[in-house]
């Protein structure tokens, strides 16, 4: 069966430097799938790359087949992929249930929709989903005043009901209290179980990466290093030197 | 709990609005002799309003709206004149005197066809500048749409057939139709109306959450799927067809349109209507209506009271607002009153609900 996400070859420098070099891999539907690499190794690069946000320099990308590499940020989000990211984005000025409201995807629905009055469904939709992160409580304060943890349990609620077919994230639980890293952790599966949402996400928090993947990639110096099952991953010794810097 | 129905009205509140309509309905005769300046005051709330959907809504500072002021001016004047006169005579001859006359049915037809044309050609003008230059940001949006306005101005200042830089003057109503100028409160209180209401069903539809979220954070907007550039487009044409009309009422109401003083007076009305929006409160739906009554009223103070010195006070105005009102009166009254506009920290509500939170 072809995977959901291929990445094949797929280069990207900006200017002298290069942050993507022929990286080739594969996210197969219904899975969660990790991506890891010390700092500056290019795994935000990658994400960008896929999502449209930059021309790639070579290579191809295909989702569900389809090649993506030449689509716009909007075109690739409406099609059902979604990425989150590292230095959390929310619409501050706005209150959470805003925040999700405006989320929904528009996948199914023309662009006249959007002059209909809002649907208490759309509402109630955007409230179970607050429930589901647990801001609830805070669904109707401002989005701006949330702190920057709350605020990622924000931007992942409003990728959520956007229902995505394949969800990227930019490190989940950077700058997330610890108590609540491992109520998050549940909350990854629990959507990629019951909502069916493939997952492929960047994490540094190695815990949290070998609880959470099947299958984990790791970039150092733009390229791929190494890949395989968690455990295969933890005791690689090129991993190893990769993050303590024996480069 | 069930969700909130989005879109009630209180009883209160259609007091409210019935008490401002009838008020609006009354004032003529009630203050005849201010009747001029309730007409452009009705048309200034239509200025801030417009203003204030793509300035304050979405983020978008223009300094170019007022093109779409003139263009409304120019395209009412001229469908006026041109469907009975051809229009290059009518400027040439500076505008009329006795050879062009309109009878009561011809200047009726003429506004009746003119002012739908200036919101046609505004809108037109709208969506071509839109798509070229709404792909900019921040200061560069702000820099380029100032540019519009001032190439806009020296367009038709060059341009004979409307009178060139000397200017035209809009049709003479005759006589048989009594004050005219009834005729234009009323088309621009009612016109101030409309743009209201379309304004503030628009900010409750899924389009006024789409520019708050664009003026929030446009990267992720798209990122999220949403048809941005149309919806920037699409915010800036409602300003433009609204401002159309304003301006064919506003050129009629000036009876004398020149190219840079009063259709594209980027220097006046094009300032002016930032200025009110924030007086007001900008991103409110009652900021640019209260900050075009307060502007309205200072200016009109300030030219019979400090005439002479009327540009200087306004000025200085302008600073004060700037420097002490950044966030407007209605912004300031969030801040004084946060519980009276419902999202701010509203820890009862919190308590009361507190269904499934997990944490």
């Amino acid at each position: 069966m072809a995977a959901m996400l291929e990445v094949q070859g797929v280069s990207k420098s900006f200017g002298g430097v290069v942050a993507n070099q022929a990286i080739s891999l594969d996210v197969e539907a219904g899975k969660i799938i990790g991506l890891i690499g010390p700092n500056g190794s290019g795994k935000t690069t990658l994400f960008s790359s896929v999502v449209g946000y930059h021309p790639i320099d070579g290579g191809s990308i295909k989702y569900k087949g389809r090649e993506i590499s030449k689509l716009r940020v909007p075109q690739i989000a409406r099609l059902g992929l979604i990425r989150t990211f590292q230095q959390t984005r929310i619409y501050g000025g706005m209150t959470c249930v805003q925040n999700m409201v405006i989320s929904r995807s528009m996948r199914t629905v023309s662009f006249t929709s959007l002059f209909q009055r809002q649907s208490g469904e759309g509402v109630e939709r955007a409230e179970e989903l607050l429930e589901f992160v647990g801001l609830y409580q805070k669904r109707q304060l401002l989005a701006g005043d949330l702190s920057f943890g709350q605020q990622k349990l924000l931007e992942f609620a409003m990728a959520l009901i956007n229902e995505p077919d394949m969800l990227m994230l930019d490190e989940p639980t950077a700058g997330i209290n610890p108590t609540l890293i491992n109520g998050l952790i549940d909350r990854l599966k629990r959507a990629n179980a019951e909502f069916g949402i493939t997952l492929f996400v960047i994490e540094h928090n190695m815990r949290v990466i070998m609880n959470l993947a099947e299958h984990i990639y790791c970039l150092a110096h733009g390229e791929l290093l190494a890949q395989g099952r968690p455990e295969e991953i933890q005791n690689n010794s090129q991993v190893i030197d990769a993050y303590l810097g024996a480069h | 709990m069930r969700a909130k129905r989005v879109n009630t009205i209180s009883p209160a509140k259609l007091i409210f609005y019935g008490v401002i309509v009838v008020a609006g309905f009354l004032a003529p005769y009630l203050l005849p002799s201010y009747q001029v300046q309730m007409t452009e005051l009705w048309l200034f709330v239509v200025f801030a309003l417009t203003w204030d959907l793509v300035g304050g809504q979405m983020g978008y500072n223009s300094f170019g709206n007022v093109v779409f002021v003139g263009v409304g001016v120019y395209a009412c004047a001229v469908i006026q004149v041109g469907l009975f006169y051809d229009v290059g005579a009518y400027t040439a001859a500076r505008g009329g005197g006795t050879e062009f006359t309109f009878d009561a049915v011809q200047f009726v037809t003429g506004l009746a066809f003119g002012l739908p044309a200036a919101a046609v050609l505004a809108a037109l003008a709208a969506v071509v500048l839109g798509s070229a230059v709404l792909g900019l940001r921040g200061h560069y949006f702000a820099i380029c749409t100032l540019g519009l306005g001032i190439a806009a101005g020296e367009i038709a200042a060059g341009w004979d057939w409307l009178g060139g830089g000397s200017g035209m003057t809009t049709p003479e109503a005759p006589r048989t139709l009594g004050d005219i100028g009834k005729l234009l409160y009323y088309l621009a209180f009612g016109l101030a109306a409309a743009t209201f209401a379309v304004i503030a069903w628009l900010l409750r539809s899924r389009f006024g959450l789409a520019i708050n979220a664009i003026r929030d954070d446009e990267d992720k907007a798209e990122a999220m799927g949403l048809y941005t550039t149309r919806i920037k487009v699409t915010a800036w044409v409602i300003a433009a067809v609204f401002l159309g009309v304003a301006g064919g009422l506003y050129g009629n109401l000036k009876t004398f349109i020149d190219p840079i003083d009063v259709a594209f007076s980027g220097a006046t009305i094009g300032v002016w209507m930032v200025l009110m929006a924030i007086l007001g409160g900008k991103g409110t739906l009652w900021g640019p209506v209260i900050g075009a009554v307060v502007f309205q009223i200072t200016k009109e103070l300030f030219w019979t009271y400090l005439l002479g010195w009327q540009r200087v006070a306004l000025g200085v105005m302008i600073v004060l607002i700037v420097v002490f009102f950044p966030e407007g009166i209605m912004g300031w009254l969030r801040e004084r009153f946060p519980e009276r506009f419902g999202h701010r920290v509203d820890e009862r509500m919190a308590r009361e609900t507190a269904g499934g939170g997990s944490q």
